[in-house]
């Protein structure tokens, strides 16, 4: 398989941590001591902290050595479906870190961080700008917390009308936090089918919509990667009921510049920063999940919020329904910083992102199809879940097919979910790849697919270039190992 | 647009491999009634515009920070050693996501457990989870363990918590069914662990309190276990334990916190970074990522995700907790600063906190400053200021320096008690030069 950008390398062997320590290194630099000695009372003072004993230079070697068993953005094409994958723009780590935020503290009079918080305002009418919404908090710190954030206000606002109501209307195909995130305040799922065509059906919301159920929590386009067309009269049919519609904005990558979230009924989306504006995943965080509100559900939304009088800024915390603080301060500033960074560079070219987004879905979905079974032939957006179907009958499965990509220098697709498809394969492959990386991934997807026919053993030994293959994820669960020894 | 590659030509070949005629028409699902009818208002900029823009409003005449703040309350000014944004800033960390595929994420996943090590170490625990969001969400996350746990609706949680803590942890128990019963301060700046009911899930104490107070865990526990309950523990500064007694030998059960004082920056109050540590007994019930190791195929140490039949992917509506995403790039970098300072720079870096902290808090009492209580402290004290110090505040800020929190900025604090309490910090980072020269200019601007 020549060709593909997978080859082997040089790859370092690297220890634990503290495999390097030994007694007596540091690796940092010591303040001078310019003032007297302060000793607290013995019994207050503890033994020294059970830490590795590493000069500068250990560090600096173990964690290059470690970087280099990761792939990132950076590295190659990433098409983790529903994690929107593109590519983090270098300018805006610059820009966020610049000295006046990176040293900002967070109670600095507000008088002295005008500029702090008119980044947060300016970012907040960028949001309201692309979604078409009215009102908007920027705390959650991630997509999840942005969730419960939606959550808890449906379920204030519910309190506030005199009646809690006890269920949630969850459709199969929404994103997999959904349940939990509804669980925490307290509501059961109600789930609902979808129909042949991968969708949401106005009859079956009437089947399950009743006056003790809260809203439904919906993503659109879904997880397949369908738009919910249906849309406009599933959230009519949840609000003559009194229900309001929570809108999972993961998939916001596919929308920019042609969909109006509040035509669409819903009445809160949280908006993933780290996906569809940008900002890097850093391996698990930290990212934003903004959320953005109808004018019914301002009241309700999280405190502090900003507001801006005449030429200046404040914080203001008088609003007797909020929900109350979700974030130790006012939200995670130095992502939405980025995020800012990028809506000013794209501006009204956030359609273009949102048009070869979908457009590299489908090109994507249109060159594979009949190599890989695709269970919803019907119109993708930004996002396509083809499955195993055909290699399984040979024996091969999709964890093998992702397994020989990352040989072929690929991150392999999202797996196994949606959990609607068998052994799904879900494509994202985001506007920031080009044809030719595409056509690659491609082809490596082509190859994979014959060799499954032709040498279905050499798919599922792989990978073979990796540093290790197959880690036993059983063996970890069930003889749990979760810290090393550090050397005394 | 320089992040966009796609040329007119790709576009139409790709158009015909797609077999339609437009882009546009890849849009036909949207109905009419949900489209926008106008262009997305924002202007696009060049990079050198909107770094203008955005150098304006870090510094030029929107002004951010003063020079020098004594201000701590959550967020601690420390030194940051050059190399450990240089080496968190490696793009195979950055730009990965969460490490789902092990084959290609060993580097994320080895960093992770060896936080997870170091944590746990640090704090006196068994074990320690990959990240929470920060030490707000943490701590109410380590209340509803407390509560899955213990399975009484009601916890005890000391006032002296940091305030927007207290807030965040009674949002997330709003819509629950759980009492929150707080206990009060002592005439000392400590809690009063005495007043802790008999029928609660958990004691829950923060150390050092947000006034500064060192508390007494040891009697925390004693009180919390004798009540059958567990004693959650918070932090706001992870730096106290490289110099006090750290809370799981005192005998906590879950012990959580903020850990951005380990070379993250202030960035005007996020994100930082949430550590969760437990007794191993309750593993089962910790939210958030866990990374676990075992061998490969050819029997190498690899490490991986581990009990995902906790989160929420696998078990939905039973999951633990919803988070998914947490703080796992500043987790590495306090991983990077933990290796860094080590056994031994930990415990220096952390006395010259406190050695400042007692130089500032000298020099507040020559300044005709009374301390609010007696009680011993790490970095951060409460002051009461002579009177009319509130218009010296603010000119003490036009030359540069933040002096101290006033304490009726949290609306909790608006209590005659602490009339005209402003609570001070000093760290590493506040050098004797710096520290002289604040008194010199407090005594000008009498």
């Amino acid at each position: 398989m020549a060709g593909h950008p997978g080859v082997r390398g040089l790859v370092i062997k690297e220890g634990l941590l503290w495999e390097r320590s030994r007694k007596g290194r540091i690796g940092v630099s010591l303040p001078e001591q310019d003032v007297p000695r302060a000793e607290l009372a013995d019994e207050l003072v503890g033994e020294k902290p059970a830490l590795p004993e590493l000069s500068e230079v250990d560090v600096i070697r173990h964690y290059t050595r470690l970087s280099t068993w990761n792939f990132g953005v950076d590295t190659g094409t990433y098409p983790l479906g529903s994690c929107t994958m593109k590519y983090n723009p270098k300018i805006n780590e610059h820009l966020a870190g610049l000295p006046g935020f990176a040293n900002l503290h967070p109670m600095t009079p507000e008088s002295h961080a005008q500029g702090a918080l008119k980044l947060m305002y300016e970012l907040e009418r960028d949001l309201l700008e692309i979604t078409k919404l009215h009102a908007v908090s920027l705390q959650p710190a991630a997509g999840a917390q942005g969730e419960l954030t939606g959550m808890l206000m449906i379920h204030a606002y519910h309190a506030h009308k005199g009646r809690q109501r006890g269920k949630v209307i969850m459709p199969s195909t929404a994103h997999g936090t959904n349940p939990a995130s509804a669980a925490l305040c307290g509501y059961a799922p109600v789930p609902v089918r979808i129909s042949p065509d991968g969708i949401i059906t106005p009859e079956a919301i009437r089947e399950v919509m009743d006056e003790d159920t809260a809203g439904i929590m919906i993503t659109n386009p879904n997880t397949l990667g369908i738009f919910e067309s249906n849309i406009a009269e599933i959230t009519k049919i949840i609000h003559e009921k009194g229900g309001l519609v929570y809108g999972d904005g993961a998939n916001l990558n596919a929308l920019m510049g042609y969909a109006d979230i509040e035509k669409m009924g819903i009445d809160v989306l949280h908006v993933n920063v780290h996906k569809t504006l940008s900002t890097p995943h850093g391996g698990g965080g930290p990212g934003a999940g903004p959320v953005v509100v109808r004018d019914i559900l301002e009241p309700f939304l999280p405190i502090p919020r900003i507001v801006k009088e005449g030429d200046r800024y404040k914080l203001v915390s008088d609003a007797p329904l909020s929900i109350g603080r979700l974030h130790s301060f006012y939200g995670n500033f130095a992502t939405l910083a980025r995020a800012l960074a990028y809506t000013r560079t794209l501006g009204k070219r956030l359609k273009d992102v949102t048009e070869l987004a979908v457009l590299n879905a489908n090109y994507v979905k249109a060159r594979l199809k009949g190599v890989y079974n695709l269970p919803f032939p019907q119109p993708s957006m930004h996002e396509c879940v083809f499955n195993d179907a055909i290699q399984h009958k040979g024996g091969v499965t999709t964890l093998d097919i992702a397994k020989r990509l990352i040989d072929l220098g690929y991150h392999p697709p999202t797996v196994y979910f949606p959990l609607v498809v068998d052994g799904a394969l879900m494509i994202e492959p985001t506007e920031s790849e080009s044809k030719a990386d595409l056509d690659g991934f491609v082809e490596a997807m082509i190859a994979i697919a014959e060799e499954a026919v032709t040498d279905p053993g050499a798919v599922k030994d792989a990978p073979r270039n990796t540093r290790v293959s197959r880690p036993d994820e059983v063996r970890a669960a069930r003889h749990l190992i979760l810290r090393g020894e550090i050397p005394g | 647009m320089r992040y966009l590659s796609h040329t007119p030509d790709d576009i139409k070949e790709m158009l015909e491999a797609v077999g339609v005629k437009s882009v546009e028409e890849l849009f036909s699902s949207i109905p009419a009634g949900v489209r926008r009818d106008s262009e997305i208002d924002i202007e696009p900029r060049s990079e050198w515009r909107l770094s203008r823009d955005f150098e304006e409003m870090a510094g030029g005449l929107t002004a951010a920070g003063p020079a020098v703040s004594f201000a701590g309350a959550g967020s601690y000014s420390h030194c940051v050693p050059a190399h450990i944004p240089y080496l968190a800033s490696r793009s195979e960390f950055l730009t990965s996501y969460t490490p789902y595929q092990p084959e290609i994420s060993q580097g994320t996943l080895q960093a992770i457990f060896e936080f997870q090590t170091m944590t746990a170490g640090l704090l006196g625990m068994e074990i320690a989870n990959a990240s929470m969001y920060d030490g707000a969400s943490s701590l109410a996350e380590a209340v509803l363990m407390a509560i899955r746990t213990k399975k009484k609706p009601k916890v005890a949680v000391s006032r002296l918590n940091h305030p927007h803590y207290l807030q965040v942890l009674k949002t997330y128990l709003r819509p629950t069914a759980f009492e929150v019963v707080e206990l009060e301060a002592l005439p000392d700046g400590r809690t009063d662990y005495g007043a802790t009911p008999d029928d609660v899930s958990a004691l829950v104490v923060q150390s050092p309190n947000f006034l500064g107070c060192i508390e007494d865990l040891a009697s925390a526990a004693e009180t919390a276990h004798s009540k059958g309950a567990l004693l959650v523990t918070s932090f706001t500064e992870a730096m106290a334990w490289g110099l006090l007694k750290n809370p799981g030998g005192q005998g906590a059960d879950i012990v959580s916190g903020e850990g951005k004082s380990f070379g993250i920056p202030h960035s005007f109050g996020g994100p930082g970074v949430g550590m969760l540590a437990c007794k191993k007994d309750f593993v089962r019930t910790i939210p958030g990522r866990l990374v676990g190791e075992t061998i490969d195929k050819n029997g190498e140490r690899s490490f991986v995700l581990t009990l995902a039949a906790r989160e929420q992917h696998i078990r939905r509506e039973k999951a633990v907790s919803n988070i998914c995403t947490n703080s796992g790039h500043n987790a590495l970098i306090a991983a990077i600063y933990m290796s860094t300072a080590g056994k031994e720079g930990l415990r220096e870096i952390a006395q010259q906190n406190h050695d400042r902290a007692v130089y500032l808090k000298n020099g507040l009492e020559e300044a005709g400053f009374r301390p609010l209580f007696d009680s011993p402290f790490f970095n951060e004290f409460a002051m009461t200021a002579p009177a009319g110090f509130e218009k010296r505040h603010e000119a003490l800020l036009a030359r540069g320096f933040l002096a101290g929190l006033k304490l009726d900025l949290f609306p909790e604090y608006n209590d005659p008690r602490y009339k005209d309490a402003y609570l001070f910090c000093a760290t590493e980072a506040h050098t004797r030069g710096v520290l002289d020269e604040f008194f010199a200019i407090l005594k000008e601007v009498a």
